[in-house]
């Protein structure tokens, strides 16, 4: 088994300013940052490194930096320069992740680094940091930078109300602008027009701290850590049925054995794991225990590395009825503004259940798979997609168990305690903002 | 003037619904069945791929059409 690597989450806390600069040393600016000539040299690094987005989509980040960066020198009117803006997310909404908490508790500082050489990078003049808990520990951290002059550009720290499309890029471009924390239809994309209208980075606190890391030791010894196409290491948080649940570190490309067998194997005899958070896939054990932890490799086989979510699932749990209920949890989550996805999620979950907790006949089972293919890529957001991904998963891979529901009605594990986190009570989204061309005033 | 008039080759176009605009008025599947279909709660559903060139004016016009702007007649990047 390969040895754990910690570059990411320090085994001592490196909560003070001091700590951290001592650990690390002080964050590299590059004063050619704002040369018209070229690209910053830290996204250049950054490209080289191979490293994506670790807040689920897995965008590679070298190359959303530079889109940022070249709206920032194309501009606005008259081709004038135009400042664009960073928001590191660190509002996490997924039920089963714990990372980003974690490592804004862990290392503040190796994130707020990150954010400030990332806004510099990109020729930023702001920068939000958007958390769901704990704003004011992070405030003392960038007020303590400020005062040793480390935030050339100014960091301020937003709390996010929660539910979870909150955390969707648009939705905190939203929520910064004053429109609403919900998710917008694209293009125009927040890196062409994003807070404010400027070109705006949202960049995962994780991705964020890997920059920081990149900015000091460059992109070979990034890519020292992974497999050649998914280079580095990766925060997964492990829970359900296993010794130690928790956040673990692991090099990108480590098997699902062996980082479960880090997380103290499990409890009880495993049946399956949730690969990807609520948007992933379910695969069986023991045979999903060779997959590699990549999102390529968690693709072929059904899944996704998302946010770096893994749920073991025990066998006396029922697949179907876990994910009824977290299908009823998402489709609570659609903040009612894409008709596909207001209706059509409320009506998955409820086919669901009936497959779940009833005695499916054939017609509710089409029904259900139609349902898969009427709200699929009909969202501003994921939403949709994520959900009919995950339901997708589950009636493929537990086939066998659909089969029992379809013949002999919910079996005795359906009234088992629910393994999957549900937040609850259900964040109510918030009601859409009222269409400023209806507005009773704009007709007056 | 079309763009093939101008001795450039007309870019394919698709029909694109903004999601968060569309409310399902239906202007848009009464005006072009030949492409747009209701779904179960009367939001349109757009027949995938590139607008058939004699399609185009029809499709022109329900986009004119939509009360809320939301459907969109784009060319692919």
């Amino acid at each position: 088994m390969l040895s754990p690597v910690s570059r990411l989450l320090p085994e001592i806390p490196r909560l003070t300013l001091d700590e951290h600069l001592s650990a690390y040393g002080p964050p590299p600016f590059a004063d050619v940052a704002y040369d018209a000539a070229g690209l910053a040299p830290l996204i250049v690094a950054v490209e080289q490194s191979g490293l994506v987005g670790r807040g689920g989509a897995g965008f590679p980040a070298g190359r959303k930096m530079r889109a940022v960066a070249e709206a920032g020198r194309r501009g606005g009117p008259f081709h004038s320069q135009v400042g664009t803006v960073v928001i590191a997310n660190g509002a996490e909404s997924e039920p089963g992740s714990g990372k980003d908490r974690l490592l804004l508790r862990r290392a503040p500082h190796l994130v707020l680094d990150g954010i400030v050489l990332a806004a510099e990078a990109v020729g930023a003049t702001r920068a939000y940091l958007c958390v769901h808990d704990d704003p004011a520990a992070l405030r003392d951290a960038v007020t303590s930078r400020e005062r040793a002059g480390l935030n050339r550009v100014p960091v301020q720290v937003v709390e996010v109300p929660g539910g979870y499309v909150a955390s969707q890029e648009t939705a905190l471009v939203g929520l910064l602008n004053g429109t609403g924390s919900r998710p917008a239809f694209v293009p125009p994309r927040p890196s062409e027009r994003g807070v404010r209208r400027h070109p705006t980075l949202v960049q995962n606190v994780e991705t964020l701290a890997n920059i920081a890391l990149i900015a000091r030791n460059g992109p070979e010894w990034f890519r020292e850590a992974g497999t050649p196409f998914a280079p580095g290491t990766t925060l997964v948080t492990v829970s359900g049925t296993v010794a130690r649940p928790g956040v673990y570190e692991v090099a990108l490309g480590t098997t699902i054995a062996a980082l479960l067998d880090r997380a103290g194997g499990p409890v009880e005899p495993p049946q399956a794991v949730l690969a990807g958070g609520y948007f992933g896939g379910w695969l069986k054990l023991p045979a999903a225990g060779e997959v590699p932890l990549t999102d390529r490799a968690l693709r072929a086989a059904g899944a996704t590395l998302g946010p770096g979510v893994l749920i073991v699932l025990p066998q006396s749990s029922c697949p179907l009825a876990e994910t009824a209920r977290v299908t009823g949890y998402l489709a609570s989550q659609s903040a009612g503004q894409c008709g596909p996805c207001s209706n059509g999620l409320p009506a998955l979950a409820d086919a669901l259940g009936h497959v779940a907790f009833g005695r499916p006949a054939d017609d509710m089972l089409r029904w259900t798979h139609q349902l898969l293919g009427l709200v699929s890529g009909r969202g501003a957001c994921h939403l949709p997609d994520g959900t009919a991904g995950l339901v997708g998963s589950a009636l493929t891979t537990f086939a066998d168990d659909l089969r029992y529901h379809a013949s002999r009605g919910p079996c005795g594990r359906a009234a088992r305690l629910p393994v999957l986190p549900l937040p609850v009570p259900p964040a109510p989204p918030a009601p859409p903002a009222p269409d400023p061309r209806t507005r009773p005033e704009a007709l007056a | 003037m079309s763009r093939a008039e101008n001795g450039r080759r007309p870019r394919p176009r698709t029909l694109k619904v903004n999601p968060v605009a569309c409310q399902g008025h239906g202007m848009c599947i009464e005006l072009l069945p030949e492409l747009i279909a209701a779904d179960p709660w009367g939001y349109p559903l757009i027949a995938p791929g590139p607008v058939p060139d004699e399609l185009l004016p029809l499709a022109q016009r329900a986009v004119n059409s939509c009360p809320t702007l939301a459907l969109l007649l784009t060319s692919p990047e």
